[in-house]
């Protein structure tokens, strides 16, 4: 037996190493499932899309959509709302990316960029504020767009921060509008 | 050619332990391997007479005072998910799909299965936008509090052919049609001893489709002498809960067209929808086979290996 | 755990550091690494490795399912099949989970054949023993409970027909079971309450499981010969040699699972259950689940009343007796040895009782009519006459065959096992295996 081990070591060592290295991989891949299921589900990601009617909101108003489990802020902005908002400098701008799912991921900030294609008056936006997650209030803070109450994050009328401990522009997701009262978010 | 290979590959897991037989086994233990198959054989749903009752027989066992129905074991027929290697038949499940939406749908809901779903059936994204807007869900309420109705989207689920069971119900002789989602792994006739043993071994899983084929093609049979047919029943030998049903025949040849040249025969139908209704009720069955099939050889291997090093540690031993 | 001596040397720093503050890997390395164990055990007794396994295969394929399931009457039934068809890889947990319970079933049943067999629970064993019956009970509690979360037809109907035995019970019966349902039959309180219990249970299932492991580690195992370790050559190390028998056991046993996961998933279910609960319309042919059929069978097979107890109540005794009687085996044993290899006799009736019960699990699977409920009738006095009339008088009658002076003298022959077996000195495999432990 001992003169066995001395004379083939590697041989045996091999065997060794070969089957813990076959469990080790049959563990992991065993773990996966469990791990995966976690994942949203099909029924979740299947209810990516949905269609708002925007018919009611007049000029200096919005509604909140529920997207996702998210609120999906829509708004016809006035037309000092617009004003204001085109004519801040990009390099003032903390976030100087549009954040807009229908653009380019490097496309500038611009207001343009930030509201509706053809339609500048209308702004869709997620509306959740990018530091942690609360939701900002409407018509409010010192650039006369959002405020979120939590931390006291500011975002001007394009939904662009501007003071406060938020990172990035508030999202814009991908949306078009399938008619002139009606949006399709997703 | 799949039963024949499924029946191998069971015979080999199965037996498997029985290779690893130790030799300083000073009594007759139980084996792993007699461990592994008479309990789970034990276990079986099933029961019952194994052979074919004939109505003849049925008449019999009801001199016992109780009869057991289906008076007729449904045939087993060849389904391409049978087997290890089983896969859908696509051109299938689509021509079952049709039937079902043509005929079935309009007395059977089918709560389970989205539209969405018909993606497994080979429809693409545009098809199945369309086929949902052919049907009105309701939804709502809107921001003025009322209901409204809107065409069904991807994500809703097939639409209910009646408001509430007790409609269905009040349609139907007071019978409502059962839902379809589940129905092929909810209905399974009893395969009796020692048949269930052997089903082990040739992976016999189609008890429920060929149940639904039973059933659809079992109509227009004399019944028995002896047996009584209430007024608003229908004979139907394979029927599973009794000698007749509520639901008249549905299908008859040439009810639905085929675009793909089979043939318009209510035999095809059943086989179809009985096909479709299988992956309805298991509709990752076939990656349930794929992956087995990949774990089990793994598993094999990893045996092998751990055979061997067990052979090595225990050389001294002895 | 094990004799109170331990061989175990920290090799590294931190291992010393630790193992001066919490001697855990003293624990581990004594229980699971240096623990000595016979050496002619056979595969019969990998089993208790492989309900460890099983045990946590359950409980992990468990805890995600219920980050999927709701335990509400309305929504149960929709939110299993949301399991089966949208969650990722929901098929193959559900699927694992039930059928994990049948194979846990499985080899809880050769884990207690075995030890019938081998006549394991006899002194010094007997707490060992004791607790084993203790995990069966709880394993069957479970099992019900959670065959009832699926709400199907067979869960409604099981869980009424279960918690009906205790309106067997006069006076108390019909308060208790209401305590039970929450309710005047089983609805919604029910399943929350069942799968609250249903969670909670495993957890109690695996502090028995430890307590269980840690009786064994005091008395030792048992062996085929039923002699008591004598020597050091009667033994090997656990690890390699238990660990890599136990690994291959393992692995050959989750070939099977996995075949039925994978080809058969429904093989050991019932169809009913694919159809929601309905509390009016019970389901023509009600039955349990495979496991428990031997039992059903021996509830059903009082259909007499017996002096001041009826039939209903009978049945319930009888079948709560056929389970509290394997609390006393140890007792009831007359042998003077263990092992049944050893007993020409015994052999034979040990093999009748394993016969019974196998026809009385097929008996509990027959509706009850014809000639299935005599048949049962005579399954249920045999089973009860084995374990209370032919242990005992078989144990006191019967001339034991000769048992081997020790176990290495059984596995190597008298030769080798009396004449270089000199107790102090490390058999051959000792010597090469121990390095290979320590790296």
């Amino acid at each position: 037996m001992s003169v066995n081990e001395t004379a083939e070591p590697t041989r045996r060592d091999f065997l060794y190493i070969a089957t813990g290295a076959v469990g080790a991989v049959g563990a992991v891949s065993a773990l996966w499932p469990f791990i995966d299921q976690m994942n949203p589900d099909a029924a979740t990601l299947a209810l990516a899309s949905i269609d708002v009617d925007v018919s009611q909101v007049a000029e200096g108003q919005s509604i909140t959509a529920k997207w996702r489990g998210k609120p999906v802020f829509i708004r016809q902005r006035t037309d000092e709302e617009v004003q204001s908002a085109k004519e801040v400098k990009l390099d003032e701008l903390k976030d100087p990316v549009a954040r807009n799912a229908n653009l380019p991921s490097d496309a500038p900030a611009t207001d343009e960029n930030r509201s509706a294609p053809g339609k500048e008056k209308w702004l869709v936006m997620v509306g959740v504020c990018t530091h942690l997650g609360c939701i900002p209030l409407g018509e409010s803070g010192d650039f006369g767009g959002w405020f979120c109450p939590c931390h006291g994050s500011e975002y001007d009328t394009a939904g662009r921060i501007r003071q406060g401990p938020a990172p990035e522009n508030m999202a814009v997701p991908a949306f078009e509008f399938t008619s002139d009262t009606t949006v399709r978010i997703g | 050619m799949n039963r024949l290979f499924a029946a191998l590959l069971a015979a080999g897991v199965v037996l498997a332990p029985a290779a690893f037989a130790q030799q300083d086994n000073v009594t007759p233990a139980p084996s792993p391997d007699a461990a592994t198959t008479t309990p789970s054989g034990e276990a079986g749903p099933a029961g019952g007479e194994a052979a074919d009752h004939g109505a003849g027989d049925a008449a019999a066992s009801g001199e016992h005072g109780t009869v057991h129905y289906p008076l007729k074991h449904p045939p087993e027929l060849s389904w391409t998910f049978a087997g290890p290697f089983g896969h859908w038949d696509i051109a299938q499940l689509q021509r079952g799909y049709k039937v079902y939406k043509e005929v079935c749908s309009s007395c059977h809901s089918m709560d389970l299965v989205a539209f969405r779903n018909l993606s497994a059936l080979g429809y693409e994204e545009g098809q199945i936008k369309a086929i949902a807007a052919e049907y009105t869900v309701q939804d709502g309420p809107n921001g003025d509090g009322d209901m409204f109705d809107r065409p069904a989207i991807g994500s809703d689920h097939f639409p209910h052919p009646f408001p509430n069971p007790e409609a269905a119900a009040a349609a139907n002789n007071g019978a409502a049609p059962p839902d379809l989602s589940l129905i092929a792994k909810a209905r399974e006739v009893e395969r009796g001893f020692p048949t269930f043993l052997f089903d082990i071994f040739t992976q016999y899983n189609e008890g429920g489709p060929d149940y639904v084929h039973a059933l659809l093609t079992g109509y227009g049979q004399d019944a028995p002498a002896g047996i009584t047919i209430q007024p608003g029943t229908h004979y139907n030998p394979y029927f599973i809960s009794g000698p007749a049903l509520a639901m008249p025949p549905p299908l008859s040849d040439g009810q639905v067209t085929y675009d793909d040249g089979s043939p318009e025969t209510t035999d095809q139908y059943a086989r179809d929808v009985g096909a479709f209704l299988m992956w309805a009720a298991e509709p990752h069955l076939v990656e349930r086979k794929a992956t087995g099939f990949v774990v089990i050889i793994f598993l094999l291997v990893f045996a092998g290996l751990v055979y061997t090093v067990k052979k090595r540690v225990w050389a001294g031993a002895h | 755990m094990s004799a109170g001596h331990s061989s175990y040397v920290p090799s590294q720093g931190p291992m010393r550091w630790l193992d001066a503050r919490l001697p855990l890997p003293r624990l581990l390395y004594d229980s699971f690494v240096a623990f000595p164990v016979p050496r002619n055990l056979n595969y019969a007794y990998t089993f208790g490795g492989i309900l460890a396994l099983m045990l946590a295969v359950q409980i992990i394929s468990g805890v995600v399912l219920a980050m999927h399931y709701a335990a509400n009457a309305s929504l149960a039934f929709n939110s299993v099949e949301s399991i089966m068809r949208d969650v990722n890889w929901g098929w193959l947990l559900r699927y694992m989970h039930a059928n994990g319970a049948s194979f846990f079933f499985i080899a809880v049943y050769l884990h207690m054949f075995r030890n019938f067999y081998y006549g394991s629970y006899k002194a010094p064993r007997e707490v060992l023993y004791i607790l084993g019956v203790v995990i069966f009970l709880l394993m069957m509690a479970t099992a019900f409970m959670g065959y009832v979360l699926p709400w199907g037809q067979m869960s409604f109907w099981g869980a009424t027909v279960i918690t009906g035995f205790f309106t067997a019970f006069p006076f108390i019966g019909d308060p208790i079971q209401q305590l039970l349902l929450g309710g005047f039959a089983v609805d919604n309180a029910t399943l929350n309450r069942f799968f609250a219990l249903h969670y909670l249970l495993p957890f109690m299932i695996a502090g028995v499981v430890i307590l269980h492991i840690w009786a064994l580690h005091v008395t030792g195992q048992t062996n085929p010969t039923g002699v008591e370790i004598k020597s050091d050559r009667d033994t090997v190390p656990f690890t390699p040699h238990a660990t890599v028998k136990d690994g291959l056991a393992m692995v050959v046993f989750l070939l099977v699972f996995a075949y039925f996961i994978f080809y058969m998933p429904n093989f050991l279910g019932h169809a009913d259950n694919y159809v929601p609960a309905n509390a009016l319309k019970t389901p023509a042919h009600i039955v349990p689940e495979w496991y428990f059929l031997p039992f059903y069978a021996m509830l059903r097979a009082i259909t007499f009343n017996i002096g001041p107890i009826d039939s209903k109540l009978g049945g319930v005794l009888v079948m709560f007796g056929s389970i509290i009687v394997l609390f006393f085996l140890p007792w009831l044993d007359t042998s003077r040895v263990r092992s049944t290899a050893f007993r020409p006799i015994y052999k034979i009736f040990f093999w009748i009782m394993i016969v019974d019960v196998i026809i009385l699990g097929w008996l509990g699977s027959r509706p009850a009519e014809g000639i299935y409920p005599t048949l049962a009738l005579i399954g249920t006095i045999y089973y009860f006459a084995h374990w209370l009339i032919i242990l005992p008088v078989v144990g006191l009658i019967e001339t034991p065959r000769r048992l081997p002076a020790s176990i290495s003298e059984a596995v190597l022959g008298p030769d080798l096992g009396v004449g270089t077996g000199t107790g102090k000195g490390a058999p051959p495999a000792r010597a090469g295996a121990a390095p290979h432990n320590v790296a």
